[in-house]
């Protein structure tokens, strides 16, 4: 996976916590950056495609890897 | 983007009732949503500084209790002193476990997102209930302050 900016843990966390915490932690960060998010919430996959087409945060990237699902998230303007 | 606006009737004062208007706020918020939550009847409960939310097995055949009791339990055992207490102790902990947000936890993160709360204040009269056990955040207000906000969002929805 690519380059990113900050990290988050929702790992155990369950509907809406993972989009929450996004949500919170895109707030300190700055337009152009990335956060990368790893979740065990299988639902976050659809989730965090529908966060990003509702917010103007760009959907870099989404994985599965070994029941965990990483995500790339770059900050709208 | 032009900023959406959502409004929620919260109505019912349960635990398992608590979550919808909750979840559905929160992360309306988080996606850029104008929020206000108007608290009615049962639902003031939700707004409670001390929240003691319970569920209940008795009237409701869609709960799933262990050992698959809502399968062969009588109806009428459920209705034992204990049963409510034991059902809301054994709900709460498998809330913990899945990792799903306790009441407290989504109320606050709402009211971090600036979703607006409001208190029906005819029920506050009719159940005589007091203003100073209710959290500071909230305003008081009727049907027509509701429908100030209802009128001009894009989703109402009654929980």
């Amino acid at each position: 996976m690519s380059e990113f900016n900050q990290e988050l843990d929702a790992r155990g966390l369950n509907c809406p916590l993972p989009i929450l915490r996004a949500k919170k932690t895109l707030n300190a960060m700055s337009a152009g950056e990335v956060l990368k998010i790893i979740a065990t919430d299988p639902g976050s996959v659809k989730d965090f495609e529908a966060f990003a087409t509702q917010t103007g945060n760009e959907l870099m990237a989404s994985s599965e890897d070994d029941g965990e699902f990483h995500f790339l998230l770059k900050k709208g303007d | 983007m032009s900023e959406k606006s959502l409004t929620i009737i919260a109505t019912k004062g349960t635990l398992d009732w608590a979550y919808p208007p909750f979840i559905l706020s929160s992360t309306a918020a988080a996606l850029g949503y104008n929020v206000t939550m108007f608290f009615t009847f049962y639902g003031l409960q939700l707004l409670k500084k001390d929240l003691s939310l319970s569920v209940s097995p008795l009237g409701n055949p869609g709960m799933p209790m262990p050992m698959g009791m809502d399968k062969w339990f009588p109806v009428l055992g459920t209705a034992i002193p204990g049963m409510q207490a034991m059902m809301t102790g054994m709900m709460k902990n498998t809330i913990k476990t899945k990792g799903v947000a306790s009441v407290a936890e989504l109320r606050s993160l709402c009211l971090e997102a600036d979703v607006k709360m409001i208190g029906c204040q005819m029920t506050i009269d009719l159940f005589d209930m007091k203003h100073e056990d209710l959290i500071d955040e909230i305003d008081l207000g009727g049907a027509a302050t509701y429908f100030e906000h209802a009128g001009e969002s894009d989703i109402n929805l009654f929980i």
